[in-house]
């Protein structure tokens, strides 16, 4: 059996935030018609709370390695980059060396260090793209596909770190539908687990001794991007990277929360399109002012949702609409 | 082979569309008006704006009708309730990030932005204005980009880059600190051409604006103010006036003139034909001698000139030494018209009419100074007179013919083709023929007026032209874009033509805005039309020309009014 029947059996899902099947990028890539293909190992990991993609290079660099031969191989690539946060290639480089060899993957295999500039946006696989092609680091129209139409116009497979650890298990059947939780914030237990990918956040928290013992809620999925949920609603299992952020409902300070968000949206824009340049700058000097236009902030929001360019522009009203809907009740919106 | 169509829906009507278009083709080509701003014909879709934003039905988010391209069955609504939120929240941001320079602005009367605004009734001042500090980057005399105009849709950047592969414009930083300027690269500098401009939707990438001393300098009793018009003014200006594309407007345009206070106004279609006798001589005597550098090479792109001293000087000695229409004229002006006229050459101003922002530039250039003046003191685009003339509300379309001033005449058929890629090299050819003829030195002669093989729209052209018994290779480089591969290959070639511009100079940095490909066509096919019906369709038959020409020459000014030289430049800032 081949490794893309085993991805399709196992029903892979990408890990990289999106759940995209694994197996339909594999097999455009594969029926893509070129002389180059390559493969992309995407480590930037720039959401903020989302710390797994580190965990796993420093425990199993051989096995995300093993992912990477696997495709080269099945794909017949040319060559493989690892985009890689800068903070984990100090740290992991030796380690992931030493794995690229033992895979003999060497020859094809090479270090690409996210730019520090590139942020949270270079780690949009678009923009990784245009960042290893040296273009300035935003994402780019789609389409077309970078299974199609990728790093220098060729087919392009790019796979999260985890997704390829999961493809290594995959092939060597140890794969039992897993996945790496990052839980953060007030919690006993701050740290990255390995639990089954169905569980529910509720069970998750428990599981790992952190189930809080007072009123709290919960961002998922990243301390930006992330759905923001209340103690009810934690009987599903955990979206997009799979963080859990815990908040302490009394201790916490809506007017901080909403700027925290704010600000990153801001600072992490590209600047390539207009409601994401304009409308992140704007909500900021909305709630700047002594008496806030929510009619203004609730449209730029909308527009947000409605017209930006990528998933970051779009994420911006995910923490705030959810944690107004789920935690405010929509009632007392006011700083 | 019949094309493939796609039904689709727009706004509860059906429509057969051909397979392959963007929504925003689809529409337009039904006369269904959808905005935008970052869109260009020219450029690749990069969908940044979002105001062309339509419904589409069965889709979760918006989207960019400029980047979808139509599916069958696809339901579509230009000005839904969610449209129009998100369409006109969107044209308020950017409205927001545009300081309005409205009273001084020279695209005020054709403004996309305020005709979006008016159109939708959006409020322009909702948000305090966010660039208020931005830098202005002047390049020599001819264009800039005003940064607190700028709402970073970065077509100037791909006009720059994708179309002229100059590569001088970047975009800097991310987010809100976004900003266009130039590379810091001292290896590439700016030519002037000036397609930044003519892509920018709302005049910060623009010309450096001269209109306002013009202006003023035509109220000064004390100088003698005229006018000259370039080849391809005459079929784009109409179009700032609703006339339609390609509309000839030459007796129109004196009358414009005249009526803005200049007092005598003079076709440089006179001059081009100078121009043309010049470089025709020069390409005869080069041809006959074994030691002239070959090939020769046009330069009255000004452009073009700017791009061979900076990037490539050992070309220089190719250039035919031949000064450009407007600095011939100017320089006639102010030596043989101010004698007939008995005036001071110094008190006379002379402005041109250009559809060009490099000419700018080229007027600056102090080797071309003749007895201590400049030939031409002013150039203003066709924008900046079509600007004048809707300031002082001067209905162009209405206006009646007037001739220029009859001492020097609106010049022949081969000077107004110069205004398009291979007009040039069709105005030489024609006169290089007969002249080749003329002493007798050729084994046979032919009359030859049309040399379609250098004429239309593609990148290059490239022909063998007998003359005089001899086989002339000529090339043609429509757009400095496309000039890589000619120059690779100098020695396949004994005479090249090059225009910075695509379409040349109907297509000029200079003219009016939108020029896509298609209003190029009109242009062009305009002045090939001019040029058939025209009594004279050679330079040489001109002979208020030779008149002047001999008139230079017992005057000892054919060097100085005639000639010029180039030095190779560096970047200096």
């Amino acid at each position: 059996m081949d490794i893309l029947t085993k991805i399709k059996q196992a029903n892979l899902v990408g890990r990289g935030g999106a759940s995209f099947p694994t197996a339909l990028k594999w097999e455009a890539v594969k029926q893509a018609d070129s002389l180059a293909k390559y493969v992309v190992i995407n480590a930037a990991e720039g959401e903020p709370g989302v710390k797994k993609d580190g965990y796993i290079l420093e425990h199993y660099a051989d096995r995300v390695v093993d992912g990477a031969r696997l495709a080269v191989e099945y794909l017949g690539a040319t060559r493989c980059y690892l985009f890689i946060n800068p903070k984990y290639y100090e740290v992991y480089r030796p380690r992931i060396m030493k794995a690229v060899k033992a895979a003999k993957l060497e020859k094809k295999f090479g270090f690409f260090v996210k730019p520090h500039q590139a942020g949270y946006i270079g780690g949009e696989e678009t923009a990784i793209l245009n960042a290893l092609e040296g273009k300035k680091i935003e994402p780019r129209l789609k389409p077309p596909f970078p299974t199609i139409n990728g790093l220098w116009d060729e087919p392009t497979l790019i796979n999260n770190v985890e997704t390829l650890y999961n493809v290594s298990l995959v092939d060597k059947g140890e794969f039992h539908n897993e996945r790496f939780y990052t839980i953060n914030g007030a919690v006993k237990k701050k740290g990255v687990y390995a639990f089954p990918a169905d569980w529910t956040i509720e069970k998750v928290l428990r599981q790992s001794g952190n189930y809080p013992n007072f009123p709290f809620f919960v961002q998922v999925g990243g301390d930006a991007s992330g759905d923001v949920l209340n103690q009810k609603q934690l009987k599903v299992p955990a979206s997009g990277a799979a963080s859990i952020t815990v908040y302490d409902f009394k201790k916490h300070d809506s007017a901080k929360l909403l700027r925290y968000w704010l600000k990153f949206f801001q600072a992490e824009s590209c600047g390539q399109c207009t409601p994401c340049r304009e409308g992140t700058y704007r909500l900021n000097r909305i709630l700047e002012k002594k008496k806030v236009d929510w009619k203004m902030f609730q449209a730029i929001l909308t527009d947000l949702s409605e017209t930006s360019f990528c998933a970051l522009g779009a994420s911006v009203p995910v923490p705030i609409w959810s944690y107004f809907k789920n935690i405010l009740n929509n009632k007392n919106v006011s700083l | 082979m019949a094309e493939i169509k796609v039904k689709i829906t727009i706004d509860g009507k059906k429509y057969s569309v051909p397979k392959g278009q963007s929504i925003l083709e689809a529409a337009r080509d039904n006369n269904i008006f959808l905005p935008s701003l970052c869109y260009h014909p020219d450029l690749d879709v990069k969908a940044n704006c979002r105001v062309c934003v339509v419904e589409i039905k069965g889709q979760k988010k918006l989207a960019t009708s400029c980047s979808t391209i139509v599916k069958e069955g696809m339901e579509i609504l230009t000005d839904s309730p969610r449209v129009k939120q998100a369409r006109n929240l969107n044209i308020e941001l950017i409205f927001a990030e545009h300081i309005e320079k409205c009273p001084t602005c020279t695209l005020r009367y054709n403004c996309t932005l305020l005709d979006l605004a008016r159109r939708y009734k959006i409020k322009i001042s909702d948000f305090p204005d966010r660039k208020g500090k931005r830098k202005t980057y002047k390049f020599a005399q001819a264009v800039e980009i005003d940064g607190s105009q700028c709402i970073d849709c970065r077509n100037c950047v791909d006009a720059c880059s994708n179309m002229q592969r100059i590569d001088y414009l970047e975009v800097k930083g991310k987010g809100i600190r976004q900003e266009i300027a130039p590379t810091a690269d001292k290896d590439t500098d700016c030519i002037y051409c000036g397609q930044c401009a003519l892509h920018c939707p709302v005049a910060s990438a623009q010309e450096q604006d001269n209109w306002s001393q013009v202006e003023k300098l035509l109220k000064d009793k004390n100088k003698i103010v005229v006018a000259q018009f370039a080849p391809s003014v005459r079929v784009t200006i109409g179009e700032e006036f609703g006339l339609p594309y390609g509309q000839e407007s030459t007796g129109r345009t004196v009358t414009a003139l005249k009526k803005l206070g200049f007092k005598h106004v003079f076709d440089v279609n006179f001059s081009a034909d100078i121009t043309t006798m010049v470089e025709a001589e020069e390409l005869l005597e080069r041809l006959q001698d074994k030691k002239a550098k070959m090939p020769m090479i046009t330069s009255c792109c000004p452009a073009w000139v700017k791009y061979a001293e900076f990037y490539h000087p050992e070309l220089l000695p190719n250039l035919t030494t031949s000064r450009s229409p407007q600095i011939h004229l100017g320089g006639v002006i102010k030596t043989y018209w101010a004698k007939k006229m008995k005036v001071d050459p110094k008190k006379i101003v002379v402005v041109s009419v250009m559809p060009c922002t490099a000419k700018k530039f080229e007027a600056r250039r102090a080797e071309l100074k003749v007895n201590g003046l400049y030939p031409v003191d002013y150039v203003i685009t066709t924008r900046e007179f079509a600007f004048m003339l809707k300031k002082n509300n001067i209905n162009f379309g209405q206006l009646p013919e007037s001739q220029s001033d009859k001492i020097f005449n609106e010049g022949s058929g081969a000077a107004v083709i110069y205004g398009s890629s291979g007009g040039v090299m069709e105005s030489a050819l024609r006169t290089a023929y007969a002249l080749a003829c003329r002493d007798d030195k050729a084994k046979f002669c032919q009359s030859r007026i049309d040399f379609h093989e250098v004429r239309g729209l593609g990148d290059i052209k490239e022909a063998v032209i007998d003359i005089a018994g001899k086989k002339l290779r000529v090339a043609v480089v429509n757009g400095i874009g496309s000039i890589s591969q000619v120059l690779a290959n100098l020695k396949k070639y004994d005479y090249i033509e090059v225009m910075a511009c695509p379409g040349g100079c109907i297509g000029g940095g200079g003219q009016p805005i939108p020029t896509t490909a298609k209003i190029r066509k009109e242009r062009i096919m305009a002045l090939y039309r001019i040029d058939k019906f025209k009594e004279i369709r050679k330079a040489h038959d001109n002979k208020e020309v030779l008149e002047v020409l001999a008139w230079l020459k017992q005057q000892k000014l054919s060097h100085p009014v005639l000639h010029t030289k180039y030095k190779k430049r560096i970047r200096t800032k």
